[in-house]
């Protein structure tokens, strides 16, 4: 685990500008082992452009971007930031448990820690179907098990709860929860403000840049709103 | 480049064709049955399957694995894992070398399975040695492979994939002296035909050459393959501008 003096996530006026278009204006934000924190914005606010920026898989224009004791896109961070795109990024024509196991062998990571995220996210018992015929969700978990292996202090899950039902999005909250209640850093991203509002910290990000940062409970303080909905509404609207 | 990382991403390649059935038995059925249709319809002319037959070993292969390549890597482009894996620690190389070997060894089948199937069933009676056109069929694929590879970073589609095939394909094919001679083209055509890799196939499965000569052409069509791969990996971007 990451230790507490030393943020996970350390963002400085982080500036992203692609093909001519501004999508990040400055962006700064700390983070530090066991935060749970949603990032919230509406479609196009720039989610995932963050997200891939930390990742180190986006190209950064000004500012910095430090995870853990490395710049962002170090090699030495491959395979220390779980991540989970929102494409399901794995594999349509193998099975769970092929899938599973060639990402765990690219980490090295021993069978016993397949067997592990496995469990984890419950398709234990769909070890030997193929992806392509399970369904939206069950994919999801799958590719949040790739996510999970080898245990990384910190994760990075986009719109991971997106057309899924309501029953999984309370399970996967859960499952969110309970890394971040053992050190884990995890930043999920959402559009939908109700279930976000079970992360202890909430970003929020609007047109590049990040209005809000605070609890859920400071959010409807600040912008005065009865609901989160409205207080959501309210901030994206620019009131 | 990490050997383990290497075989690895060969193995799930491999277990991801498995799954695909179909796919597995176009890439090595096709090649052998489209030579035996040649040998058929050439079956009223004695002597004209033994001089075209084996040239066309070195063409099949090669259009096969390039299609089969570009689509597959596209996808993984496409589908996010390409991505996933950029996060993780794997190496371009790894990747490259990953699918070089997977669809390698599908081009040694397949060049076995034509090559013994063209002198029993099919009844080639070539005056070459059996084990230079098997490995001219092998480099072919091999040659489709690396192309694939390398193409695939242009295409944002597999629609567009598909079409890079007659881009690609049918002019060196028109050139390759299956049609007309390469000796007998017009000079600037000539001087292109003779290093194009389709062309070397071609040459390296001609009758009674010096072996210098056919050592030249198994070097262009090495040449090709390693640039092709080393153009393929260039083209494979960790981090998005």
């Amino acid at each position: 685990m990451a230790s507490s003096s030393q943020p996970t996530f350390e963002v400085s006026n982080l500036r992203v500008v692609r093909d001519g278009n501004e999508i990040l204006t400055s962006i700064s934000f700390h983070a530090v082992a066991g935060e749970l924190i949603g990032l919230l914005g509406p479609s196009g606010s720039g989610k995932t452009t963050l997200m891939r920026s930390l990742l180190g898989v986006q190209a950064i224009t000004g500012g910095s971007a430090r995870i853990m004791d490395s710049v962002a896109g170090s090699p030495s961070l491959r395979g220390r930031l779980g991540y989970m795109a929102q494409t399901s990024a794995v594999y349509l024509d193998l099975t769970v448990a092929e899938n599973i196991r060639y990402f765990a062998g690219v980490l090295a990571q021993p069978p016993s820690e397949i067997a592990r995220v496995m469990d984890v996210v419950a398709l234990t018992s769909f070890a030997h179907r193929l992806v392509s015929s399970l369904s939206g969700g069950e994919r999801t978990r799958v590719s949040l098990g790739v996510a999970l292996l080898g245990s990384p202090p910190a994760l990075i899950l986009d719109e991971p709860t997106v057309g899924l039902d309501p029953i999984l999005r309370r399970d996967l909250w859960r499952t969110f929860e309970d890394l971040a209640s053992t050190g884990v850093t995890v930043i999920v991203s959402s559009h939908v403000m109700d279930e976000a509002a079970r992360c202890a910290r909430l970003l929020l990000l609007r047109e590049g840049a990040l209005p809000f940062d605070g609890t859920p409970a400071s959010l409807l303080t600040a912008s005065g709103a009865p609901g989160y909905d409205e207080a959501f509404e309210r901030l994206i609207e620019g009131e | 480049m990490n050997l383990r990382r290497t075989l690895l991403t060969t193995k799930r390649i491999l277990e991801q064709l498995r799954h695909d059935p179909r796919t597995l038995a176009l890439l090595l059925l096709v090649p052998t049955a489209l030579v035996g249709l040649l040998s058929w319809s050439l079956a009223n002319r004695p002597g004209a399957f033994d001089a075209v037959g084996p040239k066309l070993l070195g063409v099949f292969p090669l259009v096969v694995m390039f299609l089969v390549t570009s689509v597959i890597t596209l996808r993984e482009r496409t589908v996010g894992t390409l991505e996933r894996l950029f996060t993780l620690p794997l190496t371009k190389a790894d990747f490259i070398a990953g699918y070089a070997i997977a669809f390698g060894a599908l081009a040694l089948v397949q060049s076995l399975l034509v090559s013994v199937l063209s002198y029993t069933w099919y009844g080639l009676a070539h005056q070459g040695v059996p084990w230079r056109i098997s490995i001219v069929a092998l480099c072919a694929g091999l040659l489709g492979t690396a192309f694939g590879l390398a193409l695939s970073a242009v295409a944002h589609t597999e629609f567009q994939a598909v079409q890079f095939m007659p881009a690609f394909i049918l002019p060196q094919l028109l050139l390759c002296g299956l049609v007309i001679p390469v000796s007998q083209l017009p000079t600037v055509l000539r001087g292109i035909a003779y290093v194009l890799p389709m062309t070397a196939a071609v040459h390296a499965v001609a009758p009674q050459q010096s072996t210098p000569y056919y050592l030249g052409q198994f070097a262009i069509m090495l040449a090709y393959i390693f640039a092709a791969l080393v153009v393929g990996a260039g083209t494979l971007r960790r981090v998005t501008k």
